[in-house]
């Protein structure tokens, strides 16, 4: 077991989220730029930073930024495919991977459900779908195991997996969630519900209504907002009136948390606690990841005309990916060398699925009318 | 006290001081043209919807519009479609005359209680006490590698509903004169506008403030042996089809734009039904209780007795949603290779 503390203590947070605050206990901050600033919640708690290894064995940590660099990498061949006109449409969910991977590693993927939206390419791959699927998906073959090419890319689903397949219609997989979640807990499954969705969704009515079940019926779930601060173009001032959709939570009656989603190990272990909490029969968490968004929100969007550029550059220096290579060269369980291998691997692994997608074939059109009901 | 604005008469600025001029624009500029000449003329028109302010709507509709009008009056809402459209029954309700955009219509499900039980039935629930002038813009319809929920035509459902009016621009003249209609008219209207169409067909519009009257069909081209009943993109595809089948056959095939799916044109209709004889009706979206079966009924009750052949219809498979992969899509999306085989064994039959 880690004997230096996992977390860093309370007071080290509060003045930790300050702007322009150094991290308390001389914990390593691999990020020259500082914490981004998170305003003091209403209601809910502000997770701690990360310190260290956070208490996690090299190998998990070690696996954990593998599966960052993956994501990474194939997202940003995809949206490279998409610009030179290979990949018709595509939505990437760079700037959300630490975030996403942190909560990944903190539920039981063998067991647990996950119900995902368009941004969570990272939370798939950790969860379970290969570059190969994505790639199939993302040229529409008729072998793409997520919809036979028949949704657009980043719609996930695998009922192999326990990811509920999602249409694109915002907010609807909440509801759908507390479903889940519900009958995980009258069958006595033991899984946790995990339902990811933007800072915009928390707009919709389904957003209301998918907390009050929950919060009611006490369900083991966990919903993970990943605010990045846009809608599209809407900022979030125009979103909410609160800094933090994790406030809400104190109206559903269940907590609220708030986390740096740069910070994967933060996510991680404020994931994890949420998680042990459903399992005990706590009921759900509203966990708030506040990450940013790299791309436009898809390849159809110009972001120029709503987003200033030097605001992207700012955040994109406070990369997640780079932040926590430079947490584990520290530790020194990464070097030069190491990082070099794992690249070059995924880049093999991105490279033949690219490759095994594009020699894949095309839906067949005859099958355009097949599954609309059972036994078509 | 409450009180909805009257509908005035008032003519919006032309954008052309002499309001004969007809300059060639594309379907997407005649909207917004002619949202802009409302906004100027009239300060009780507000736009509301999902990026309708800072990205200037998610295809540039109102683009610019938040820098000239400001942000009172084109709203950025948050993310909640029965938000959008409940605030803007209420707006209606006191002085105002909103324009709320819904960013795709496959994503108006969840203001379908304030659009079907609020805006369409409140006018008849209070005795025409309170009434409802607002306008709801979409884009719909596919073609464009939109996949499931970003291609739907699901205007029945709306035709459906007593209480609403519905119409569809075919062409920029028409997106601007039905714009204002809709804009005058006192009771709510669904705007559709085809997204394929909006920088893919030109035309000239006319600068001044004619309407086209709402529940009025447009004849495009005039024909003696057949007739093809239609709207929005499919008026286009039917010209092609025709235009196909007329070379090969010598057949003259008359084409009726709809424009209006509420109310509907039945004299047009039915006057075109009787003179050919042979009708062929087409849409975009899935058959069963579609506006085609619709039309196919009214024929089939007012015109049986002129009719040489069975009313025909050409629409969407009863399958849900297009499907993203090209090969399906195509299989699924009605063009005008499916419209002329329907047209060739009609004109034959
Ligand atoms: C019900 C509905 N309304 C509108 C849209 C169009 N739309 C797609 S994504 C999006 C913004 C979502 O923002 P957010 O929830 O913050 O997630 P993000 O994309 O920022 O990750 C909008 C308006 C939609 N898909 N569904
Ligand atoms: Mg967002």
């Amino acid at each position: 077991m880690a004997t230096e503390p996992i977390v860093a203590p309370d007071h080290a947070i509060q003045r930790a989220f300050q702007p322009g605050a150094a991290l308390a206990n001389g914990a390593s901050d691999p990020d020259d730029l500082g914490p981004v600033p998170i305003a003091d919640p209403l209601t809910a708690t502000v997770a701690p930073a990360s310190i260290g290894d956070a208490g996690l064995p090299a190998e998990t940590l070690r696996q954990m930024y593998q599966a960052l660099v993956r994501a990474r990498s194939l997202d940003q061949r995809i949206w490279q495919m998409n610009r030179i006109g290979q990949a018709p449409f595509v939505v990437s969910g760079q700037g959300h991977e630490a975030a996403q991977i942190g909560a990944a590693f903190a539920l039981d993927r063998e067991r647990d459900v996950l119900v995902p939206y368009y941004r969570d390419l990272a939370l798939c791959l950790a969860w379970g779908l290969t570059p190969a699927d994505m790639m199939l998906s993302v040229l529409a073959r008729a072998a793409d195991p997520t919809s036979g090419g028949r949704q657009m890319p980043g719609h996930y689903g695998s009922s192999r997996l326990r990811i509920i397949s999602g249409s694109s219609v915002v907010a609807t997989q909440l509801p759908i969630a507390t479903g889940v979640a519900y009958a995980a807990k009258l069958r006595g499954t033991g899984q946790v519900t995990i339902v990811t969705f933007g800072e915009g969704a928390s707009s919709e009515g389904d957003f209301h209504e998918a907390c009050n079940f929950a919060g009611i019926h006490r369900l083991p779930m966990i919903f993970f907002c990943e605010n990045n601060q846009y809608a599209i173009s809407v900022p979030q001032s125009l979103q909410l009136a609160i800094d933090h959709v994790a406030d809400r939570a104190a109206g559903y009656g269940f907590p609220g948390v708030v986390v740096d989603g740069d910070d994967l190990l933060a996510v991680y272990h404020a994931v994890a606690a949420a998680v042990a909490q459903a399992r005990k029969g706590d009921g759900p968490t509203l966990l708030e990841a506040k990450v940013y968004r790299y791309t436009p929100h898809s390849s159809d969007d110009d972001d120029r005309a709503y987003r200033d550029q030097d605001e992207v550059k700012a955040r994109r220096a406070r990369d997640p990916v780079r932040l926590f290579e430079t947490r584990l060269r520290d530790l020194g369980l990464l070097d030069d060398e190491a990082i070099a291998a794992i690249q070059r691997d995924i880049n093999r692994e991105i490279d033949d699925a690219t490759e095994a997608a594009e020699a894949a074939p095309l839906p067949d059109p005859a099958t355009y009318d097949r599954h609309v009901y059972a036994g078509g | 006290m409450v009180q909805a604005p009257e509908r005035t008469a008032s003519a919006p600025a032309t954008t052309d001081p002499d309001g004969r001029d007809e300059t060639s624009m594309t379907f997407v500029d005649a909207i917004q043209g002619t949202l802009r000449d409302v906004m100027r003329a009239d300060d009780r028109v507000v736009i509301l919807g999902e990026d309708v302010g800072r990205r200037g709507g998610v295809f540039r509709v109102t683009a610019d519009f938040l820098e000239e009008f400001g942000d009172d009056r084109v709203i950025d809402t948050p993310l909640a479609e029965s938000g959008i459209i409940g605030s803007a029954i209420g707006m209606a309700l006191n002085g105002l005359l909103p324009i709320a955009e819904i960013q795709f219509l496959d994503f108006i499900a969840p203001a379908m209680d304030q659009i079907m039980n609020e805006a369409a039935r409140l006018r008849y629930r209070s005795n025409n006490d309170f009434h409802c002038p607002i306008v709801i813009r979409a884009p719909f319809g596919g073609g464009v590698h939109g996949a499931l929920y970003h291609s739907q035509s699901i205007e029945a459902m709306f035709v459906h509903t007593p209480g609403l009016k519905v119409v569809v621009p075919a062409t920029p003249a028409d997106a601007r004169g039905l714009l204002l209609a809709a804009l005058r008219d006192e009771d709510p209207v669904l705007y559709l506008e085809h997204k394929k169409m909006y920088r893919s067909i030109r035309g000239p519009v006319p600068a001044g403030d004619e309407i086209v009257p709402l529940g009025v069909a447009r004849l495009v081209r005039e024909g003696t042996d057949a007739t093809i009943i239609t709207y929005g993109l499919m008026v286009h595809e039917a010209t092609l089809a025709a235009t196909a089948v007329s070379e090969e056959t010598g057949a003259s095939i008359e084409i009726i734009d709809l424009r209006s799916l509420k109310p509907l044109d039945e004299r047009a209709i039915l006057d075109s039904a009787r003179k050919t004889g042979k009708v062929l009706v087409v849409t975009e979206a899935n058959r069963p209780c579609s506006v085609a079966s619709e039309v196919a009924a009214l024929v089939g009750e007012e015109a049986f007795a002129y009719l040489d052949a069975p009313v025909m219809r050409v629409a969407a498979p009863d399958v849900p949603a297009m499907p993203f992969s090209p090969p399906l899509e195509q299989a699924f999306m009605v063009g005008a290779g499916q419209i002329g085989t329907a047209l060739r064994r009609l004109v034959a039959f």
